[in-house]
C-alpha cells in the first residue's frame, strides 16, 4: 500500500506541514499521522462523501449562471496557537485603522490635513461616495464585516495581500466546511483543540443590533441579497437562516417618509439594520446607477435620516482600494499610535515618477492590479505575460498611474492536497473574518483558506478551479476555548494587542491574482428573478 | 412574512402536488393505454394532453405514449410536466431557503439533482413511482418538522388548491375519448383510493359510489371536496373572519362558491355533466390563486421614484 505522502516533493515555496527534509511540523502531528494511515481510497471516499453532501445541501457556487459544489480538499490547513495570537490581533488592529480612516475620509479629513494623505488618494478613489458624506453611522462603525486577505510568504512570515470592508464575502464556506469536516474526520476532532467557529453567526447579529438606530430598542435586522442568480447567493440565505433574519432583495423593500420597509404577509413593516450583500452602485438607484434593480430606492436617504442603519456603509471601498492599501502602516501609527503587526506585501505606487520607471523597467517579473478591481480583474502576471501584453500594460500604466498598483511576484505557502492518489502541494492563501460591534472587532478563529487545485497554480479563485480547506486554529492550553462567551462581554480568543512586528524581518514579496468573491456586476444579476411560473391555460376538452 | 416568501412557499406546495399527480395520472392512463388493444392511441394521447392542459402535436403527426412522456413526464422546462415541476419547486425553494427546514431544502434539492433525464421507455412506471415517493418524502417532512405558522399554511394551500385542481382533472380524463377513458377503478387505484373506497363501501362496486368517493368523500384527503376545504381552513387560519363577513374578492369566498356547488348538487345532476362540473373547479381554483395573489403577494413597481426625480 503505498503511503499517500510518498515522493511528496519539497517545494520552492515554504509547506505548511512538511518540512525540509521530511519532518512534520508540530500543528500538523496528528493530521499527518491519521492521513498517513488511510490510502487513497480510503480517503477518496471520505472526499468523495463530503461532496456528496455538499451536493445536498446546495453549497455551490456559481460560475457564468451554472451551480457547481464548492470543492473542499479533506487535508485541512492547522495553524497553532502562538501564530493566531499573533495574526488574529494584527487583523484586529487592521480593521480599527480603517475604521479610523473611513470616518475621517467622510468626516473631517483630519490625516490629509496633516499630511499623512494625499488628498487625490481619497477624492480620485473611485470607490468615494461623495452621498456618503455627513452620514453618520449609529455607533460608529462602517465596517460591521471585514474580510483581510494574507498569505504566508516563501520566508514562512504572514504579509497582508489586500483588505475587504466592502461586502467581502466567504464566511458561509468556513461554517459549512466545519460540519463537513467534523462529520468526515470525527477522530481528528476528538484528539486536537481546535476552536470552533459556530459563534460567527451570533457575533455577526450581536454587531448588527448593536448598530441599530438610536431609541431602536428591538431591531429588526434583514439581509439584503441581489438574488438567486449572484454568485455568493448560497452565502446571503445561509446568513440570513443562522441568525434567524429575513432574507429580502430590493424589491421587498421601500421607502416611504424617510423609512425603510419590507413587504410582507400583513402589511409593511420596518426594517432597522440592512446587513446589504449588494454593492453601492446598485444599492440605491436615487443615488447611484438609475436602472439598477437589485437596490431600493430612498435608502441612502434612511440612512442619512438616521431611520435605518446599512451595513457595512455605503462608500467603503475608499478604505480598500489598493493605493489606499499601501499607506495602511502609516494609518496604523497615525489613528492608533501603534505599530503594525502585520507587513503589507512590498507595493509600488505607480504615482511616484521613479517608481514609475523602475516598474515599466522591470514589468515581466511583477505584478500589477488595477487598485480598484475586484474578482482578479485586470491583473497582468508580468512573467506570464506576452511582450504585447506587456507593451499593452505599459501604455496602460503610463496612462493611469493612480489606477494600479504593482509588487513583486513571490509563492505562496503550500498545504498538502489530494491530487489523484497522492497528497501533492498546492498554494493557500488566507481570509480571517472580522466582526467590529463597536467595542470590539472580533476575529473569527480561522477563516476561509483557498487552495489552487493546479500544479504550481498561483491563483486561488473558485472561478479558476480553486477550492477550499477547513482551517483550524489549534486552542491555547491555558484556557478552555469553548467555553461561552457573552454577548455583550469581552471577547476570549486572541485580543490582546500584540505589538511586536514579528513579520518585519522577513523578506518582502508576494503577489497573486485574484477574485474577490464578490458580487455583482455580472450581468445576469441586473434581471429581475421572473416570478413563479403559472401553469398552462385552462383548456376545455371536446367531450 | 415576506410576500416574495410566501408567494415561493405556495409554489413549492403546488408544484409538488402538481409532479405527483401528473405521475398518478399518467400512469393509470399508460397502462390503460397498454391493456386495451382496441383503443385509439391518437385520439387517447390528444385528449389526455388537453386534459392536462398542454399544446396537442399539429394534426399530421401522429400523438403517441411518447408524445405523452415527453411532454408531461420529462420536459424540464414546462412548469406542466413532472421534470418541470420539480425544477420550478425546487427553484422556489431556493429563494425560500432560509425559511424552509433544512430537512426540506435538501430533499427537493435532491429531488431535483436525481432527476432523471429520460427513463428507459420500458420503465416509465418507476419513474412514476419515484415521483410519489419523493413527494410523499416532501409530505412527511412539511408535516413533520415544519412550525404550525404562516410556513405550513402557504404550503399546505398551495398543495391543496392544486390536488383539488389536478383531481378535478382526473376525473375529467374518465370521459376522454367519448367516455373511452380509464375506468372509475383504475382511477381510485392512481389516487391511492381503491381499498379505503371498498371499505367505505363494503365491497360494493358502483361507478356511482366510485365517483361520488373522488368527488365528495369527506374523510379521503384526495376527494376534490376535501382539498376545497383544507385549502378554506388555511385561508381561515392565515386571516382570519372579521365581523363584517368576507370580501366579495376574498379567495375563501370563490372556494366555497366551488365548493357547494358540488356539495349540494344532487349527484346524479353532477355525474350528468361531470366535464362541465369539473371544468368549473379548474376555473374555481384559478380564480383562488389570483385573489391569493393580490392578497397576500402584491409586487412591487420598481422604478416609480422616477417619475418623483425627474
Amino acid at each position: 500500500m503505498a503511503d499517500l505522502f510518498d515522493g511528496y516533493p519539497e517545494g520552492v515555496a515554504w509547506d505548511e506541514m512538511i518540512e525540509p527534509g521530511h519532518a512534520v511540523r508540530a500543528p500538523y502531528q496528528h493530521v499527518h499521522r491519521t492521513m498517513g494511515h488511510l490510502n487513497a481510497d480510503e480517503l477518496r471516499v471520505r472526499a468523495d462523501a463530503l461532496a456528496r453532501s455538499y451536493l445536498a445541501q446546495g453549497v455551490t457556487f456559481d460560475v457564468g449562471g451554472e451551480e457547481r459544489p464548492f470543492p473542499l480538499d479533506s487535508v485541512p490547513r492547522v495553524i497553532d496557537a502562538q501564530e493566531w495570537d499573533v495574526l488574529a490581533p494584527g487583523i484586529s488592529q487592521r480593521v480599527r485603522a480603517l475604521e479610523a480612516l473611513l470616518a475621517d475620509a467622510y468626516g473631517p479629513q483630519q490625516a490629509i490635513a496633516d499630511g499623512v494623505l494625499p488628498r487625490s488618494l481619497i477624492v480620485s478613489s473611485a470607490h468615494f461616495a461623495r452621498a456618503a458624506r455627513g452620514i453618520d453611522p449609529p455607533n460608529g462603525v462602517r465596517v460591521h464585516v471585514g474580510g483581510i486577505d494574507v498569505i504566508r510568504d516563501s520566508a514562512g512570515g504572514w504579509r497582508v495581500l489586500e483588505d475587504n470592508v466592502r461586502v467581502p464575502s466567504g464566511v458561509s464556506y468556513v461554517l459549512s466546511n466545519r460540519r463537513a469536516m467534523a462529520q468526515s474526520f470525527p477522530e481528528l476532532f476528538a484528539r486536537m483543540r481546535i476552536r470552533p467557529v459556530a459563534d460567527y453567526p451570533r457575533r455577526l447579529l450581536h454587531a448588527l443590533h448593536a448598530a441599530a438606530p438610536t431609541g431602536v430598542d428591538e431591531p429588526v435586522v434583514v439581509v439584503l441579497t441581489p438574488g438567486v442568480y449572484n454568485s455568493a447567493y448560497f452565502e446571503h440565505s445561509l446568513l440570513a437562516r443562522l441568525m434567524g433574519v429575513e432574507l429580502v432583495e430590493g424589491r421587498d423593500l421601500f421607502c416611504a417618509g424617510g423609512k425603510v420597509y419590507m413587504r410582507t404577509t400583513e402589511g409593511r413593516r420596518r426594517v432597522d439594520v440592512i446587513y446589504r450583500r449588494v454593492d453601492d452602485d446598485f444599492i440605491d438607484p436615487v443615488v447611484f446607477r438609475p436602472d439598477s434593480l437589485l437596490g431600493c430606492p430612498g435608502l441612502l436617504g434612511a440612512a442619512r435620516a438616521g431611520t435605518v442603519t446599512i451595513a457595512n456603509a455605503v462608500g467603503n471601498g475608499v478604505a480598500d482600494d489598493k493605493l489606499t492599501y499601501t499607506y495602511v502602516p502609516d494609518l496604523i501609527r497615525y489613528y492608533l499610535g501603534e505599530e503594525p503587526i502585520l507587513s503589507n506585501v512590498d507595493t509600488w505606487r505607480l504615482e511616484d515618477p521613479d517608481s514609475l520607471t523602475e516598474v515599466l523597467d522591470r514589468l515581466e517579473e511583477l505584478v500589477v492590479k488595477p487598485v480598484d478591481g475586484s474578482g482578479g480583474k485586470g491583473i497582468i502576471i508580468g512573467p506570464a505575460a506576452s511582450r504585447d501584453e506587456l507593451d499593452q500594460a505599459r501604455s496602460r500604466l503610463r496612462a493611469d498611474p493612480r489606477g494600479w498598483i504593482a509588487q513583486p511576484v513571490v509563492q505562496l505557502s503550500t498545504v498538502p492536497t489530494l491530487a489523484g492518489d497522492a497528497l501533492r502541494p498546492r498554494h493557500v492563501d488566507l481570509r480571517p473574518f472580522a466582526v467590529n460591534d463597536g467595542d470590539d472587532v472580533w476575529v473569527l478563529p480561522g477563516g476561509l483558506t483557498r487552495v489552487a487545485l493546479a500544479e504550481g497554480q498561483l491563483v486561488v479563485n473558485s472561478s479558476q478551479g480553486g477550492g477550499s480547506k477547513d482551517t483550524w486554529v489549534l486552542g491555547d492550553a491555558r484556557r478552555a476555548t469553548r467555553a461561552p462567551v457573552p454577548p455583550d462581554g469581552p471577547v476570549a480568543d486572541g485580543e490582546e494587542p500584540v505589538r511586536a512586528g514579528v513579520q518585519q524581518d522577513a523578506n518582502p514579496t508576494d503577489t497573486k491574482m485574484r477574485e474577490q468573491n464578490q458580487q455583482q456586476q455580472q450581468d445576469r444579476s441586473g434581471a429581475a428573478p421572473e416570478p413563479p411560473t403559472r401553469r398552462f391555460p385552462l383548456r376545455r376538452t371536446s367531450c | 412574512m415576506l410576500s416574495r416568501i410566501a408567494e415561493s412557499l405556495f409554489w413549492i406546495g403546488r408544484y409538488v402536488e402538481r409532479a405527483d399527480d401528473t405521475a398518478r395520472i399518467l400512469d393509470a392512463h399508460l397502462q390503460y393505454l397498454l391493456e386495451d388493444p382496441y383503443l385509439e392511441e391518437d385520439a387517447a394521447c390528444r385528449g389526455l394532453l388537453a386534459v392536462m392542459g398542454a399544446a396537442p402535436p399539429p394534426e399530421e403527426a401522429a400523438a403517441t405514449r411518447a408524445t405523452v412522456l415527453d411532454v408531461l413526464a420529462y420536459d424540464r422546462n414546462a412548469p406542466g410536466s413532472i421534470a418541470g415541476a420539480i425544477a420550478a419547486a425546487r427553484e422556489n425553494a431556493r429563494r425560500a431557503r432560509e425559511v424552509l427546514s433544512s430537512e426540506l431544502w435538501e430533499c427537493l434539492n435532491t429531488t431535483w439533482n436525481t432527476l432523471p433525464s429520460r427513463i428507459g421507455s420500458s420503465s416509465p412506471h418507476e419513474y412514476f413511482s419515484w415521483v410519489r415517493e419523493r413527494a410523499a418524502i416532501v409530505g412527511g417532512i412539511t408535516d413533520a418538522a415544519t412550525r404550525r405558522d404562516e410556513t405550513l399554511q402557504f404550503l399546505l394551500l398551495g398543495r391543496s388548491i392544486e390536488r383539488a385542481d389536478m383531481t378535478a382533472r382526473l376525473v375529467t380524463s374518465r370521459t376522454l375519448a367519448g367516455g373511452n377513458g380509464p375506468g372509475w377503478m383504475t382511477l381510485l387505484r392512481s389516487c391511492g383510493a381503491h381499498e379505503a373506497f371498498l371499505r367505505t363501501y363494503r365491497g360494493r362496486d358502483s361507478e356511482t359510489l366510485a365517483a361520488e368517493f373522488l368527488l365528495l368523500d369527506r374523510l379521503f384527503p384526495r376527494s376534490v371536496l376535501f382539498s376545497l376545504e383544507q385549502a378554506e381552513r388555511c385561508l381561515s387560519k392565515l386571516a382570519p373572519i372579521d365581523g363584517r363577513g368576507l370580501r366579495e374578492e376574498d379567495a375563501r369566498k370563490v372556494l366555497g362558491r366551488v365548493r357547494s356547488r358540488l356539495e349540494y348538487q344532487p349527484l346524479l345532476s353532477l355525474l350528468g355533466s361531470l366535464t362541465e362540473e369539473m371544468v368549473a373547479v379548474q376555473e374555481g381554483c384559478l380564480d383562488a390563486s389570483d385573489a391569493i395573489r393580490l392578497r397576500y403577494f402584491p409586487s412591487s413597481v420598481s422604478d416609480d421614484w422616477i417619475g418623483d426625480r425627474l
